[in-house]
């Protein structure tokens, strides 16, 4: 098996459907919905490939792709510095959030079925954003990774804005602003490490930054390096989101299309808890560690303030908007820990509440389309008439609540148990965003299943055939996570060794 | 001077100025004995070939040493060279989009006047590419400008036009005034107008006095020329000067006009004031004393222009203030004076080339066709015409500096030259890149129109052939340099030695 492009191939495939849809009449529906959800299956299956191969012992270096692509200066002076290659490879964490994306896309390309207009724009957009998602976890270096990330963006904001509810234009302009600002403050911390090292390439980086005695094209100071680290946190809590910085994700959950919502919730927030590993830890270890508590004090605070907001929600989709600032929490919480059970929690929780939080909003998706509303008054009594329905939304409540047996729970107690040996008092007073999550969500689903009903059920059908697929994909994923959690951290394992190394744990 | 100097002069380095020269005075004789019901397009076509023949015979002169001719009035090197390229294929580019105007009032009579005074226009942004000495370089400033001011109000029943000339001839003549006075006192100091003589002998400047009046003339230079840029605080004239002007003379006026200010400003600040003492105790040449004054131009440029063109309605308007905002962004090339700065200014020239020509192609056909101005005709664009909504969007995105378009290239090569020098501008990159992110908003509601609002007429858009190839070269050239950049770059290190030759 020849691997030289394979990663470039798995990348780039969704292109292949844009192009067969350029050439598409834009009004053959159904047509270019099969192409579109066709479109996203090469990348999944490639990179099941690449994680089977992985778990069977394969090594990943094989995939390394290098091509020389941008010198800037003269190449004669300056030698291999200023240069930027085109890089891409993988470890076993981007190779786990490279098979999330492929397997949430094809989900969420199913999910595109309750799209009304406009399928030929909606899907061009859709893929040309996986491609950006896909890419964001491949790339070896910082500007690729930045440019792959602001490919994202794009189309992000299209679809958010030609696709939402009825305030989608100002979501999707707070979207691109604070996303803007966002990626923003990243470049300035990516061009400062690129021109004072030379170099981009993520190794390198981590190399040159954490020598003795580096070689660098112009000093940096220890405060400097601090001041970065800082910037990377603002860039990356602006996505993930951390707390002050969140507003704009909770419109985006409410106002784009449920299957947006599906890769937003479920990959594009997890790019900021990517990108805090693997730059935040990898590049600054010592000043990662100095700023560890402050980290974990986030996290808390994200935990509390989105479980009690989610609390007083009416509306099902903003309980589960403050539900994901809530559990990014989480995520925070372990990386505060700065051991090896908080770590991998942290990482198991953003593999978790990626399946949990698409899980959910598609199921979103299945009511609107039938009732035109998402408020949890209006869905009252669901259990009488979708039974079905009902009883995957309770399955993904119990996910999200952490369920021991479901992916929930392994990622919360791994974080906990991670931050409980550091800092047991914070942790304590963690604990009570978990209750509270039990709380809030079994008040939202129940007022939803066995609540009053406000409305007549006859007439509306219960899931349909292809409704089941990503249900029941979901489903299984998460409860395979749970009950065999192995399927996660194995791929993990050389990750975490280099990541405690660094951070000489 | 007798014949045999005259003769023993290298004349062949001139042959693109002599082209441009010929086919001007042809013009205008082709103009004169046209019968008048005749269409003056044929002329555009012409003048299009001259420009041709001129761009090869400048690439024939890749890789000529530095040379001089005229009692050094006149240099070749490789900054001439490469700069002229862009001038060269900016204004090919011009002309096509003037022959695609199709306007409703005015210039149709005077179609014969603009093409020629179009390329004389152009002959002096080429001089000023080409002088090593001050005479010439404001010669061809003159020519420029004057051209451009006619140019300016050339649709001659229309009143904005009528005040876009206006205000043009009295802002430019200000400014060129200040820059000559400056000029003034750098002669009064040396006795020479030569750059290269100038320079030898501001070496050696040591009196205090006049250390003080050389900072003095560098600031009176740089005033008067950074009107030519439009920067601020000196942009005043540009909003109202493009909005008034017919699209082809904007898109001129945005693109090499502007190159042509950069040429001259590199052109006279690296040569007269790169050697000059600054007088303070580290012995630090003139211009790094300086060069934080520049970096608040460029800061100052990049806020007002960003910030204003959040409130434009009017697409030339608009187009105004970004080109402001672009000044600023270049003007961070020349603040931070690293090594990578002529490349930088260069690509980041080329890149904006492309993609504001390709932009001004498609503003031309829509404002035209509707006979407004307002952002508003751009709704629906994506039903009407999906390519050109596309093609259109691909030209904004690169101007808003996103990955996959030439301008982001750009925009990274500035940033890196930026942070290079030991004392990185933090403060300068800082602005640029919150800046950038403020014209998200001004470039995005251009495409909000284009893509989410509904149409008001449906009609089809039906684009001249001349526009088709302005916006299709365009278009592939950004995404050409925006995906593989590297091939600019290899041009530029392949032929023209990292622009050494320029101090020599």
């Amino acid at each position: 098996m020849n691997l030289a492009y394979f990663l470039s191939i798995l990348v780039f495939s969704p292109l292949l459907g844009i192009l067969v849809l350029s050439f598409m009449p834009r009004t053959q529906e159904s047509l270019i919905k099969t192409v579109g959800f066709l479109a996203t299956l090469p990348a999944l299956v490639l990179s099941l490939i690449a994680y089977f191969q992985y778990r069977a012992g394969a090594g990943l270096e094989q995939l390394n792709e290098k091509v020389s692509w941008i010198q800037f200066g003269d190449s004669g002076q300056l030698g291999n510095l200023f240069s930027i290659d085109y890089e891409l490879g993988l470890d076993g964490f981007s190779l786990i959030m490279i098979v999330l994306t492929a397997v949430l896309s094809t989900l969420a390309a199913i999910a595109s079925i309750h799209i009304k207009k406009e399928w030929k724009g909606y899907f061009m957009l859709f893929l040309l954003l996986e491609v950006g998602m896909l890419g964001v976890f491949a790339a070896e270096n910082l500007i690729l990774f930045f440019i792959f990330f602001e490919i994202t963006l794009i189309p992000t904001f299209f679809l958010i804005g030609k696709w939402g509810y009825y305030e989608k234009e100002n979501a999707a302009y707070s979207f691109l602003i604070y996303n803007g600002l966002g990626s923003a403050v990243l470049l300035i911390v990516i061009m400062v490490l690129f021109a004072r090292t030379g170099t981009a390439n993520i190794d390198a980086l981590m190399a040159a930054m954490n020598a003795d005695n580096p070689q660098l094209v112009a000093p940096i100071s220890e405060n400097m390096k601090m001041g970065m680290l800082i910037a990377l946190l603002i860039a990356f809590g602006v996505k993930l989101p951390i707390f002050p910085l969140h507003s704009w994700m909770v419109r985006v959950h409410v106002q784009a299309p449920p299957s947006i919502v599906m890769l937003h919730a479920g990959v594009l927030l997890k790019i900021g808890a990517f990108g805090l590993i693997r730059f935040g830890m990898g590049i600054f270890p010592e000043q990662f560690q100095s700023l560890a508590v402050w980290l974990a004090v986030l996290g808390v605070v994200n935990l509390l303030y989105g479980a009690f907001l989610a609390f007083v929600q009416t509306d099902f989709k903003m309980v589960l908007a403050y539900s994901s600032i809530s559990h990014m929490g989480i995520v925070l919480i372990g990386l505060g820990a700065l051991n090896e059970a908080g770590i991998q929690g942290a990482i198991f929780q953003v593999v978790s509440h990626g399946l949990i939080a698409a899980l959910l909003f598609f199921l979103v998706g299945v009511f609107y389309e039938r009732f035109q509303t998402s408020t949890i008054q209006n869905l009252g009594g669901l259990a009488k008439g979708m039974p079905i329905t009902a009883g995957f939304l309770l399955a993904g409540a119990m996910a999200s609540l952490g369920l021991p047996g479901m992916s929930g729970f392994v990622s919360e107690f791994m974080a906990f148990l991670g931050l409980f040996k550091e800092m047991p008092i914070l942790a304590a007073s963690g604990t009570i965003g978990i209750i509270m999550t039990a709380v809030y969500l079994l008040r939202a689903v129940l007022g939803i299943t066995y609540g009053k009903a406000h409305r007549d059920f006859a007439g509306i059908t219960d899931m349909k055939k292809f409704e089941f697929v990503p249900v029941l994909v979901l489903v299984g994923l998460i409860v395979l996570i749970g009950v065999y959690p192995s399927v996660l951290s194995e791929p993990l394992t050389s990750t975490l060794e280099t990541i405690m190394l660094g951070i000489g744990g | 001077m007798d014949l045999e100097t005259l003769l023993s002069y290298e004349w062949g380095i001139m042959t693109p100025e002599f082209i441009i020269l010929g086919v001007a005075t042809a013009l205008s004789l082709m103009d004169l004995f046209m019968p008048k019901s005749q269409s003056r397009k044929i002329l555009g076509w012409v003048g299009f070939a001259g420009i041709f023949a001129a761009l090869v015979s400048l690439l024939g002169l890749i890789g000529h040493g530095p040379e001089s001719i005229l009692f050094d009035t006149f240099r070749l090197d490789s900054f001439a060279i490469a700069f002229k390229l862009l001038l060269l294929i900016g204004s090919a580019m011009v002309l096509l989009i003037a022959v695609g105007y199709e306007p409703n009032e005015g210039l149709e009579e005077f179609r014969g006047e603009f093409f020629y005074l179009f390329m004389a226009a152009l002959l002096g942004a080429m001089i000023m590419s080409s002088s090593g000495d001050l005479i010439t370089l404001f010669v061809g400033l003159e020519l420029l400008s004057i051209s451009s001011y006619i140019l300016a109000g050339m649709r001659k029943r229309n009143l904005h036009s009528n005040e876009s000339a206006m205000k043009y001839v009295i802002n430019g003549s200000i400014a060129t005034a200040i820059t000559l006075f400056g000029m003034s006192y750098v002669y009064g100091l040396t006795g020479t107008t030569n750059l290269k003589e100038m320079s030898g002998f501001l070496t050696s400047i040591y009196n205090e006095q006049h250390i003080y009046l050389l900072g003095l003339a560098f600031f009176m230079i740089v005033v008067g020329l950074s009107f030519k840029l439009a920067a601020a605080p000196f942009h005043m004239w540009a909003p109202d000067v493009y909005q008034g002007a017919p699209t082809p003379v904007t898109a001129f006026l945005s693109v090499v006009s502007k190159t042509a200010g950069f040429i001259i400003i590199i052109r006279i600040l690296f040569s007269i004031f790169a050697n000059a003492p600054s007088g303070d105790a580290q012995g630090l040449p003139m211009i790094l004393a300086l060069q934080d004054y520049i970096a608040f131009l460029a800061g100052a440029t990049m806020i007002i222009g960003n910030l204003v063109a959040l409130r434009q309605r009017n697409i030339k308007r608009l187009f105004a203030y970004s080109s402001i905002a672009q000044a600023g962004y270049l003007l961070v090339v020349i603040a931070s004076m690293s090594l990578f700065m002529f490349d930088a200014l260069w690509f980041y020239l080329g890149a904006y080339l492309f993609m504001n020509l390709g932009a001004f192609a498609i503003i031309q056909h829509i404002t035209h066709k509707s006979g407004s101005e307002d952002i508003s005709q751009f709704a629906g664009l994506y039903r009407r015409a999906p390519f050109l909504a596309i093609a259109m969007a691909i030209f904004l995105l690169s101007l808003a500096g996103i990955p996959g378009t030439a301008g982001f290239i750009g925009k990274l090569n500035i940033f890196m030259g930026a942070l290079v020098p030991n004392e990185g501008h933090y403060v300068l990159v800082s602005i640029m890149i919150a800046t950038t992110v403020v014209s998200y908003f001004y470039y995005f509601g251009v495409m909000v129109q284009m893509f989410f609002r509904p149409a008001p007429d449906t009609g089809k858009v039906k684009i001249p052939a001349a526009l088709t190839t302005v916006i299709g070269i365009s278009l592939a050239a950004t995404i050409l340099f925006g995906i593989a950049p590297n091939i600019a770059f290899d041009f530029l290190q392949g032929n023209f030695n990292q622009f050494t030759d320029f101090f020599q």
